[in-house]
């Protein structure tokens, strides 16, 4: 497997592909130019086809390849016909971000054919191959491909989402083309969750746990889908390998299924055009206004409207691909052992919000909520075409499509902040507090500060500057709360604190009330 | 009006030949669905067999000895290290779990599964000031493995523990799975607490 110094054979191998590509393209090329076409059937009705629209196409002019191509197979007249598909004219920036999601799609399925190639799908020896993946310079930029690659993709699919909401253009007569998105959406979000367990490092271990544990809520299948994403009672030998075999070929099927028909009711019922402020959407009228459209303001698709597409995908390629090489994958480093307690669990960047909401909703309905949050969040998605597929399409007139997109954004994005900062975590790293901070000379003052850290009251409170963030400030609650208030909720503990009654002797608990008496406003 | 016999005769076959035809139809939709039907079966079952067996195999339980009696001191807690009960040969790192043992009197132990209640994550025991902090959510249990703070709503499960002449055993179960309406556990591992 490793490279030869010499590179004389690699060379030789890629102008055997390019080579007689060369010849083929450019003899076509030289072919088209020179011949005429003659008159066969086909496309003579072509062009009855085509009076219809304000500019008839030429006819196809092909060589003697063209031609036998087309004799025994039909595709390139397939493709003149897609090249003939109209776009509304004023479609064009906002509207790259769909044929993004499918390049970045593209992207990971070519990065991901060859991942596999070095991957072992293995509970023991995943671990290994990812750590020589990362020791060859050339693999790891191909991991970090991939990685990149899936956070193009989720981001891609939610600005696709966003801006197809707010131009309503999931109404008349795109409604099918809205909820094959949506279940693309939630196939996309799988393969992240897959992928993610699959970099099979201690997080990977432990995100199938967390996974499994929500799914366990559901009614009725919950345990078997739990066992079902472990690949057994336990993470076992066989989790990873079942893992691979959904994130490769399960998903992957269903969603070139899916693609393929979001795709193909792309071109049936054409791209959307940009909303008009007042102009409605009537069922009744729709199609055929589209079609007057397409003939006064239209664009030929190909190249007048994919130029944009492809240019926008070729930056975004090129951005991940820069993120691959200069940043590289995120490290595996701690063995995905289940044994070894010392763990951090946290998902990528992208769900890093839902995992800020599974610590910060009340806990009382965190049972219920965690197969109800997502199960609504489907019924909202699936619901959004049927509650109005007519009317206003323009973002101006549908404030609360507009006020939606922004809270769910600003919500996101704050979860997120909050997500990477994790407040409610205890702070077990958190340093004795030193004596310039304790600043006394008092021996129950000092011990009661040494408690303070001991008992892992510094792990959740702050005192100036030093421990968590769970818990309240306590730099001066010796001016808030009295000797009494103290010791009440100490020994009894809150919400989100433990009691200390069981776990502090009488003498204990005086020291570490004195030294919170003298943490006062100066 | 008088309908001739030969006309008669030309309107029945030619009702015949449209029974016949529509019988013809049905036999081959009836070929197409039954063997079709009958192939994708054949095929069909060993998949979704394979796809859904995680979920369809029957639990496992096993016993695993964790150390002798004397390495374990009263009143501490341990991690205690072993096989997962589905653990097959050769399966490495990820078929080995952690648990918390705590000896709660010369004969008594108590294992705690190292799950935290709420999603799973693996709790830490923190010595000095006696409780299991979980490091996903903030999950806290006190030294019985009752929670006391955060997200979880009920203790940490157990593991049963039995002592076989100076070993100490533990019995290797499934992660707990929490269910919707409260701890929906299948009773593993409670009952068998001491030993």
């Amino acid at each position: 497997m490793t490279p030869e110094p010499g590179k004389k054979p690699r060379r030789f191998s890629l102008w055997m592909i390019f080579g007689p590509l060369l010849v083929l393209i450019s003899g076509l090329l030289w072919k088209r130019r020179t011949h005429d076409h003659p008159p066969t059937l086909p496309s003579q009705i072509q062009q009855e086809q085509s009076v219809q629209t304000p500019e008839p196409p030429p006819p196809v002019r092909r060589g003697p390849v063209g031609r036998w191509i087309e004799d025994r197979t039909g595709l390139l007249g397939l493709l003149d016909q897609a090249k003939q598909h109209r776009a509304p004219a004023k479609s064009r920036w906002a509207y790259v971000f769909g044929s993004a999601t499918l390049f970045s799609f593209l992207l990971l399925v070519v990065t991901g054919f060859g991942l596999a190639l070095v991957y072992q799908p293995d509970s023991t020896t995943a671990f290994g191959s990812l750590q020589a993946i990362d020791a060859h310079p050339l693999w790891r930029t191909l991991r970090g491909l991939h990685y990149f690659g899936a956070s193009a993709m989720v981001v891609m699919i939610g600005v696709h989402m966003i801006r197809v909401y707010l131009f309503a253009s999931y109404k008349y007569p795109r409604e099918v083309s809205w909820l094959t998105g949506v279940a693309l959406l939630f196939l996309t979000l799988a393969m992240a969750f897959t992928g993610q367990v699959l970099r099979w490092d201690q997080n990977g271990l432990w995100s199938v746990v967390v996974g499994a544990e929500q799914a366990a809520r559901a009614p009725i299948v919950g345990k078997g889908l739990a066992r079902f994403l472990l690949g057994g009672d336990t993470v076992n030998g066989g989790t990873v390998s079942h893992i691979f075999a959904l994130h490769t070929f399960w998903f992957p099927a269903l969603l070139f299924a899916l693609i393929g028909l979001h795709l193909f009711l792309a071109f049936k019922n054409g791209v959307s055009e940009p909303p008009v402020a007042g102009k409605l959407v009537n069922p009744a009228t729709y199609k055929a206004e589209y079609e007057t459209l397409l003939k006064t303001d239209g664009v030929l698709f190909w190249p007048t409207a994919a130029w944009r597409d492809v240019q926008f995908s070729s930056l975004l390629v090129l951005l991940v691909a820069g993120l691959a090489y200069w940043l590289g994958p995120p490290a595996v480093t701690v063995p995905p052992d289940p044994s070894i307690v010392q763990a951090d669990p946290k998902p990528d960047w992208y769900l890093t919000w839902y995992f800020t909401v599974l610590a910060l909703w009340p806990y009382g309905i965190t049972n219920a909520m965690l197969i109800l949050a997502p199960l609504m969040a489907v019924v909202a998605l699936v619901a959004v075409p049927f509650i109005r597929n007519r009317g206003e399409r323009h973002p101006s007139r549908r404030p609360w499509a507009v006020g939606i997109v922004l809270s769910v954004v600003c919500t996101i994005a704050a979860l997120t902040v909050v997500g990477n900062k994790e407040p409610w975590l205890p702070r077990f790293e958190a340093q004795p507090l030193p004596a310039s901070v304790v600043a006394s000379a008092d021996t129950s003052v000092k011990l009661g500060a040494a408690l303070f850290h001991s008992q892992s009251c510094e792990a959740c409170h702050q005192i100036s500057g030093y421990g968590g963030l769970r818990g309240p400030n306590l730099t001066s609650v010796g001016s808030r709360l009295s000797r009494g208030e103290l010791a009440w909720r100490i020994q009894n503990g809150a919400q989100s604190m433990p009691p200390y009654a069981g776990n502090l002797s009488t003498e204990e608990l005086n020291h570490l009330l004195d030294f919170l008496q003298t943490r006062k406003n100066h | 009006m008088k309908v001739s016999r030969e006309e008669k005769q030309a309107r029945r076959e030619q009702k015949q030949a449209l029974r016949r035809d529509r019988q013809e139809k049905r036999r081959q939709v009836l070929i197409i669905f039954g063997a079709g039907g009958a192939a994708a079966v054949a095929a069909g079952i060993p998949v979704v067999g394979v796809l859904l067996a995680p979920a369809l195999t029957p639990r496992r339980a096993a016993w695993r000895a964790v150390g002798k009696v004397s390495d374990f001191q009263v009143g501490q807690t341990a991690e205690v290290k072993f096989k997962v009960a589905d653990a097959r040969e050769g399966q490495g790192v990820s078929s080995t779990v952690g648990a918390w043992l705590r000896r709660t009197s010369e004969s008594r132990f108590v294992c705690f599964q190292m799950n935290c209640t709420h999603l799973g994550c693996p709790v830490h025991w923190v010595s000095s000031s006696e409780l299991f902090l979980c490091p996903c959510h903030g999950g806290v249990y006190d030294q019985a493995g009752r929670n006391v703070a955060g997200p979880p709503r009920i203790p940490l499960r157990r593991h049963a523990v039995r002592l076989v002449g100076d070993t100490v055993e533990v019995q290797a179960q499934p992660i707990p799975l929490p269910s919707l309406h409260g701890p929906g556990l299948t009773g593993q591992g409670l009952s068998g607490a001491d030993s």
